[in-house]
């Protein structure tokens, strides 16, 4: 396990970071785009891990910060569901490009 | 200087002021008649008032050191800016304040009891006597104003209240048009009060008017003696204000208001177009006379010179008028000039300051007979429901009060041996024989044509063809003819009042001497008037049509009033309206409003073109977001560091 390099924890992180980019892009669904959202911090949650491991075993604040964005994460979604259920009520629909109303 | 003497007299402007305040206020609540009498109350009060002053001041208290003294009665800082500058409000009793308190409150109370016949029925009756109160107070104040700048302050108020009641009829489109007319032509003149007023304070540092006017040690004194293009500051200042004095009193060539005022009611003329406000001008210099006299004989010159030419001027005219409220406007105009032209000619001490005397006489003779010939004509105009001479003739059988007291009015602005107009016409002819006789013969010769003019008028209304009238013309109500009788009155005694031992330049008590040689000229020549007017106008015959028509040239010119509105008019509408004003509307609608404009459009169009990037797609927002954050970080990794 020691032998797999830290470049290789980066590589898999930026592809779940883009990842969820193209998924916060691309998709109508708002559900669909909340759970990219959720990549992108286990992407991040990943670098922070991987490099307090290789960088400063002796230490725990990486391990601990992604601990953190784990438990913000959940708050997130459940304030992000929320908002999705409010959004249905009023417009009966999560198609994200249907609910345009905030514009010039 | 006694302090606090004559403390009474406040109470004349106070109790016109509340006077005004309630009627303005509750007029119409209430009985139009009751407005009337409360205004009629208030100013018979201040009539009251103002003979007990008279009476105290010249025949209880009298002489001080074989003078008339100065009191201010009353002085109170109105308006304090800085230290330095504040200003009063206070009552002056002097002889010509006093003399004017009784001019002004006479008229008016004249003039109050008259509209309540001649306004009767009148849908704004209340109104009527609201704005009269509001010009009895104004004037009042301008008459016993301690200082130049109160002065000015009720100087712009009559000409308030005179342009509300010239536009009292304010249906009519020419009504409305000759209020505007007097309003801006005397408020153009006024702006030449206010800068001399301004230039006089600023050399001498007070607007006090004792301070000011003081003969030993003027106050002015200091002022620098050369100032701008070779005239001294002070000439320029009291020039200035003789500007002023010009525009309220319509001297020529600021007299074009004058006519047109007597489109407002007939009393109103009688009060504010012939006995009171147009004599303020005249007022204003006898009251900075010792300014004049010894500082600015130049100005002073120019008193007289427009004063005489103005006389000259409107007497020609007044002989082809026929509106007959308009004869009587120009005769004013005339008269003034008379006025002014005395207290240019006058001197300062003893008989050398005739003229001033004369002037304040001939103020206090002209008030009383040319209201009587206004109040005269308003009954006249009240029988014959026309303005027009043409439309009368042959009215002594119907109006007989009004013929006697209109027949005594005309002598004695004829200057008619007794009649009150014969001594003060008598005395500006010796002050003016005394300094120059070319003013001699001109105000002679205008005296002749004055005696020509009103008895043309006289003899074409109450003589001339018999005429039968689709009305009965129907003598006026008592309360129309007993005003009439009363300032028939005066005009008839007032005469006889020693004037130089009342008022003077210097304020002492001189005696007047009976000129021979220039009364019995004078008296010819108003003789003359009066038989030439007799010939032509008593029995309908076809003489005056030819006159006119052999000196048709003159005759056009006079009857057009010599085209002076008309040279106005071409003036303000070629010159001003057509080059500076256009050309500076051309500047403000192109250069000022196309900068703003095109600044409005610009932001307009941009935003236009911007708007579509707020879509409200927020995935787009998104994609903006982090393409900036990229190009940051490509910024930052490729460029900073």
């Amino acid at each position: 396990m020691v032998d797999i390099p830290v470049e290789h924890f980066s590589y898999i992180a930026l592809f779940v970071f883009f990842a969820g980019l193209y998924g916060f892009f691309t998709r109508k669904n708002m559900i669909a785009m909340l759970m990219s959202i959720e990549l992108i911090l286990n992407a991040v949650n990943i670098q922070f891990v991987a490099f307090n491991y290789y960088l400063y075993p002796d230490l725990m604040e990486g391990m601990i910060f992604s601990l953190f964005i784990i438990g913000v994460a959940a708050a997130e979604a459940a304030v992000a569901i929320a908002i999705i259920i409010n959004v249905y009520r009023r417009f009966k629909t999560i198609n994200v490009e249907k609910v345009n109303s905030m514009k010039y | 200087m006694s302090e606090a003497l004559y403390l009474y007299t406040v109470l004349i402007p106070v109790v016109l002021f509340l006077s005004f305040l309630f009627t303005g206020l509750f007029g119409n609540k209430m009985n139009p008649i009751v407005t009337g009498f409360i205004s009629t109350a208030a100013i018979l009060f201040g009539l009251v008032v103002s003979y007990y002053t008279a009476y105290h001041y010249f025949f209880v208290d009298g002489l001080i050191d074989g003078a008339y003294p100065t009191h201010i009665a009353f002085d109170m800082e109105w308006l304090r800016f800085t230290p330095m500058l504040s200003i009063n409000m206070g009552v002056l009793i002097d002889p010509i304040s006093i003399m004017m308190l009784i001019v002004v409150t006479t008229v008016s109370a004249m003039v109050h009891i008259y509209s309540f016949g001649y306004m009767k029925g009148e849908s704004g009756f209340a109104r009527f006597y609201t704005f009269l109160s509001l010009f009895s107070f104004s004037m009042i104040g301008l008459v016993v104003a301690s200082n130049l700048f109160q002065m000015y302050m009720f100087w712009e108020l009559v000409g308030v209240s005179s342009y509300l009641l010239i536009g009292y009829y304010y249906e009519k489109p020419s009504a409305v048009n000759a209020s505007k007319k007097a309003f801006i032509v005397t408020r153009f003149a006024d702006f030449g009060f206010l800068t001399g007023m301004l230039l006089l304070a600023y050399f001498t540092g007070t607007f006090d008017l004792v301070a000011l006017t003081n003969p030993e040690g003027l106050a002015i004194a200091s002022a620098p003696v050369m100032g701008f293009l070779g005239i001294s500051v002070v000439t320029w200042a009291v020039g200035l204000i003789f500007i002023g004095g010009a525009g309220k009193s319509a001297m020529f060539p600021l007299h074009i208001w004058l006519p047109d005022a007597m489109e407002g009611p007939t009393p109103v003329s009688a009060l504010i177009h012939a006995a009171t406000m147009v004599v303020a001008g005249v007022y204003l210099v006898a009251r900075l006379f010792p300014i004049y006299v010894f500082s600015a004989p130049g100005a002073l010159e120019m008193v007289a010179i427009v004063g005489a030419f103005s006389s000259v001027f409107a007497a020609i005219i007044a002989i082809t008028q026929t509106d007959i409220k308009r004869v009587l406007a120009f005769s004013t105009m005339s008269q003034i000039g008379y006025m002014m032209m005395a207290l240019g000619v006058s001197g300062f001490y003893g008989e050398a300051g005739t003229g001033y005397m004369a002037s304040m006489f001939h103020l206090f003779n002209h008030a009383m007979f040319k209201s009587l010939l206004f109040l005269g004509a308003g009954a006249i105009i009240h029988a014959v429901h026309s303005n027009y001479m043409t439309d009368m003739g042959n009215l002594r059988k119907y109006l007989p009060i009004t013929h006697i007291t209109f027949l005594i009015a005309a002598l004695a602005i004829s200057g008619i041996y007794p009649f009150s107009g014969f001594f003060s016409k008598d005395e500006i002819l010796v002050a003016a024989m005394a300094k120059n006789p070319i003013y001699f013969w001109v105000e002679w010769a205008v005296a002749g044509l004055t005696a020509f003019y009103m008895f043309r008028l006289y003899f074409s209304i109450f003589w001339g063809e018999k005429r039968e009238y689709e009305h009965k013309p129907q003598e006026a109500p008592l309360s129309m003819t007993i005003p009439l009788l009363l300032l028939a009155v005066a005009s008839a005694v007032a005469g006889f009042i020693p004037f130089s031992k009342f008022v003077s330049a210097d304020r002492i008590p001189f005696e007047v001497h009976f000129h021979p040689l220039i009364a019995y000229p004078s008296l010819a020549v108003a003789a003359l008037g009066i038989i030439v007017a007799a010939v032509m106008y008593m029995k309908p015959s076809k003489t005056p049509d030819k006159i006119a028509g052999s000196l048709s040239g003159i005759y056009k010119l006079s009857h057009n009033k010599f085209y002076i509105d008309e040279i106005y008019l071409w003036f303000t509408h070629t010159i001003i309206f057509g080059m500076v004003a256009s050309a500076a509307s051309w500047f403000d609608r192109n250069i000022i409003d196309g900068f703003l404009n095109g600044i409005a459009s610009f932001t307009n169009m941009v935003s236009e073109k911007t708007k579509g990037l707020q879509s409200g797609q927020l995935q787009q927002y998104g994609i903006y977001m982090i393409s900036g954050v990229l190009a940051l970080f490509l910024v930052f990794i490729y460029w900073i560091s």
